[in-house]
């Protein structure tokens, strides 16, 4: 007989409830290494086609299914089903608003993105025929930085996210590191007029929930330290 | 159900599907009209972002490259069904496009000398097959993140308008012009009609109906079927590439990067049986001739695990720190997928459904065409196709590796400006047809007001069982006669189906029935038009008819599908003459 385990998952539709609530399902095993996201696919094909979620490259590079599974923010399509204490609890991201089970309103999180102007800032204008030219030293300071697929993990695990709704929060300032930190950029310092203020960088209590949700094993943290870093260096 | 409104949004260009090629194309447009881009995604959520090794330019930064060699191999690679026009025009495009990449901001990998990193792919040669080139550009093992981000970024910056989470629920036509698309709003419910001046679908590839696939849960090839519906025609939907290297059981990729940055194939007796299937370049040939050497390895009793049924691919002997370095991408997904540490074991493979080459045919212009055998082409107006959703046909039979990434920004970045062009050549708007999307929104409501009838899982788990076992790797008349009644069966079964949640409110279930309606469609032309072909050519491999016959079989097939559903095939010649050099004659393949 295959195995099977017990997901508790975290059931709200607006039309019809008026609280969220919890419904357990049964996951069959069927193969090794099998992924919540694979538990959560079964349960919709095969018992409830009403429960919702976010899905799409089912390998962790889109971002689409973080969700707090047993207390902590992952990618369901990365995590393995039996790496997880019984029961699974799959919750939707903390602090976000619920639109159906577990999707969430990313609105918010997208709108602190934008403001920290998330795109390469030129003043010199490019060679004309040919690349720009970047050593492998400089190139080597954005890894672990532009891998950041945007998935929500490590804001909504926060505190100072949740206390502050202004806070630009982790992924925001994590992405305007990235670009500052780039050889090629030349927009510092409007975005650091941006981050130099109680809702950015020094909004930052060094918690380190961030750090430990990454699924792509970033760190915002050390990244905000930079910013903070740079702020305080430009001002002396 | 509730009555619903339906919400009508004006723009000039209207771009469905927000992977490279569509928002290379966004890009484009906006820069002189207003662009509007739908996706049944957030943008960088779109299947791009799962490209890994790289995309090719002949920018001779590691070595001397030269435009026409990649035009040669990427003829060659096609088995000489690619257009030669299109293809010229992509090759020499190439090195523009990657540039202005870097323009942008992407973190391409870097030389010592400072220029864009480029590696070894399949396929790829220096001088008409001699030997394998360098001319792959490469961002470490993440290049399709790297880009689609990249792209996003500006069109953040550049103030394109996105609509995400709305889903395609038809193509709209009036008076001989497309006028926009109806959709669904995926998150809130209800109906929004986009209309526009010029539409481009950039929608992606089709090879979710396959159950070992190395694609993201939307590639359903949506936009395809929604031109079938609208009497347009499909091209060349029967090449099907399988990649060699997904992994093991689940189908995830392992980019053709690791074959060209050293790793090889192993059978189980430990032997690099590539050098007798293409003794020049070994396992960097291309896609389809080393998945079908693995393939015959595994059926000659040569593979590896207690069932024979996988290839091992090797790669620790090129050292940890290159791996971490140039790969770090590939030693998590083999960590996490097939709990191997590929630093110092090799990882099982098999051939994974993975690329669309046929789709909605289109010019080098992305203009989307009509027409056939007497070789008159006709533009649709008002309608433009680019990336894994069309066929412009740059990939022929086969595609290269790392063809795919430049594709869509050579064919995105010019539909976006030819959308732009026709927009500000029009007055004014087409109008509407009358009644606009009543099919759309019929078929919505159908699904939403049927209380019994059986679920989409039992029918699509059926249909990807019986395309892969009927319509795979290897095919026959007696293989793709039963798929043709398989399909009918699944067709019937799905009349009747039924979508379990009734709610507005970010309904998947309804997404993925409409998903299988759509994917049922185009199965049927697949295998029309595989069964018709009785020759072996690129990816689509006939056990019957085991050899290339150029002269019955030298053109594109068109799937048309008529009003009770079923497919009318037609013909239409291979461009065979390029732009400014001469034609390259088909010649056997020898890798």
């Amino acid at each position: 007989m295959s195995k099977t385990v017990t997901f508790t998952v975290f059931r709200y539709d607006p039309e019809r409830d008026r609280k969220p609530h919890y419904k357990d399902y049964k996951v069959e095993l069927r193969r090794a290494g099998m992924m919540v996201l694979d538990g959560l696919n079964q349960i919709r094909w095969e018992q409830d086609g009403t429960l919702s979620y976010r899905r799409s490259c089912r390998e962790g590079v889109c971002g689409s299914d973080g969700f707090n599974i047993n207390g902590v923010n992952m990618l369901a399509c990365i995590t393995h089903i039996e790496d997880l204490k019984e029961p699974i609890v799959v919750q939707p991201l903390p602090s976000m608003p619920v639109i159906k089970d577990l999707v969430v309103d990313f609105t918010d999180f997208y709108n602190k993105y934008y403001l920290i102007k998330p795109y390469l800032i030129t003043k010199t204008p490019p060679p004309s025929d040919r690349e720009r030219l970047q050593s492998p030293e400089d190139r080597r300071k954005l890894d672990g930085l532009y891998e950041c697929i945007l998935c929500g993990c490590c804001s909504s695990s926060c505190p100072s996210y949740w206390a502050d709704p202004n806070y630009l929060g982790p992924a925001a300032l994590l992405k305007a590191w990235r670009f500052i930190a780039d050889s090629r950029d030349e927009g510092t310092d409007e975005r650091l007029e941006i981050i130099n203020d109680r809702d950015g960088a020094w909004r930052c209590h060094t918690i380190l929930n961030c750090v430990e949700a990454c699924p792509k094993l970033l760190n915002p943290t050390e990244a905000i330290a930079h910013l903070k870093k740079t702020i305080i260096s430009k001002k002396f | 159900m509730a009555e619903l409104n339906v919400t009508i949004h004006k723009h000039d260009a209207v771009i469905v599907g927000a992977g490279g090629a569509g928002l290379r194309a966004a890009l484009e447009a906006s820069r002189s009209v207003n662009t509007a881009v739908i996706s049944q995604v957030f943008p960088t959520r779109s299947h791009t972002v799962a490209a890994q090794g790289g995309v090719a330019a002949s920018l001779s930064n590691v070595e001397p490259d030269d435009w026409v060699w990649h035009m040669f191999d990427t003829i060659k690679g096609s088995d000489y069904l690619g257009d030669q026009d299109a293809i010229e025009f992509m090759c020499r495009m190439a090195p523009e496009v990657v540039i202005e990449l870097e323009h942008m901001g992407m973190p391409f990998s870097r030389l010592n000398d400072g220029k864009i990193f480029q590696r070894r792919f399949g396929g790829h040669t220096k001088d008409f097959g001699k030997d394998a080139i360098c001319r792959t550009c490469a961002a470490a093992d993440r290049t399709g993140h790297a880009m689609l981000h990249t792209l996003y970024e500006q069109c953040v910056k550049s103030g394109v308008v996105f609509y995400n989470e709305f889903f395609a629920l038809q193509l709209l036509t009036n008076e001989g012009h497309v006028v926009g698309v109806l959709t669904w709003d995926m998150c809130n419910g209800g109906f929004h009609i986009f209309h526009a001046k010029a539409t481009l679908f950039a929608t992606g590839g089709y090879v979710r109906v396959y159950r070992t696939n190395s694609n993201a849960h939307i590639n359903t090839g949506d936009g395809l079927s929604l031109a079938l519906r609208a009497g347009l025609p499909a091209e060349d939907l029967e090449f099907v590439q399988f990649h060699p290297t997904g992994i093991y059981g689940v189908g995830n990729l392992i980019t053709e990067g690791v074959r060209g940055e050293g790793g090889y194939l192993l059978n189980k007796d430990g032997e690099r049986f590539m050098k007798r299937y293409a003794p020049t370049v070994w396992d960097l040939a291309s896609r389809d001739v080393v998945s079908r050497a693995m393939a015959e390895e595994m059926r000659q009793g040569r593979g590896c695990g207690p069932k024979g049924d996988f290839i091992l691919l090797k790669l620790d002997h090129v050292g940890a720190d290159l791996i971490h370095e140039r790969l770090p991408g590939i030693w998590e997904l083999a960590r996490v997928f097939a709990y191997v540490d590929c630093t110092k074991e090799p990882i099982p493979v098999v051939p994974t459904a993975h690329y669309s080459m046929g789709g909605i045919p289109t010019n080098r212009f992305a203009e989307v065409v009509l027409g056939g055998m007497d070789g008159k082409e006709e533009v649709v107006r008002g309608f433009y196709a680019a990336g894994e959703a069309a066929c412009a046909s740059v990939h022929g039979a086969n595609r290269l590796g790392s063809n795919s990434l430049l594709d869509i920004m050579v064919f995105g970045k010019v539909g976006g400006a030819k959308m732009a062009e026709f927009a500000e050549s029009l007055p004014e708007h087409v109008p509407l047809p009358e009644n606009p999307g009543k099919e759309g929104i019929q078929e919505v409501r159908k699904l939403l007001d049927t209380t019994d009838g059986e679920r989409m899982a039992a029918i699509w788990d059926e249909l990807k069982d019986t395309m892969e076992l009927n319509c795979g790797v290897f095919r026959t008349e007696e293989t793709l006669t039963t798929q043709r009644t398989v399909l009918d069966r699944l067709c019937e079964r799905f009349k009747t189906v039924r979508v379990f949640d009734k709610s507005l409110a970010y309904n998947l279930d309804l997404i993925e029935t409409l998903e299988l309606g759509h994917m049922l469609d185009f199965s049927k032309a697949i295998v029309e038009g595989a069964l018709a072909r009785t020759e072996s050519r690129g990816a689509h491999y006939r056990d019957d008819f085991p050899k290339r016959d150029d002269e019955n079989w030298h053109k594109h097939t068109l799937a048309v599908m008529e009003e009770d559903g079923s497919i009318r095939l037609d013909y239409k010649p291979v461009r065979m003459k390029p732009l400014t050099v001469p034609t390259f004659e088909p010649k056997e393949r020898v890798y």
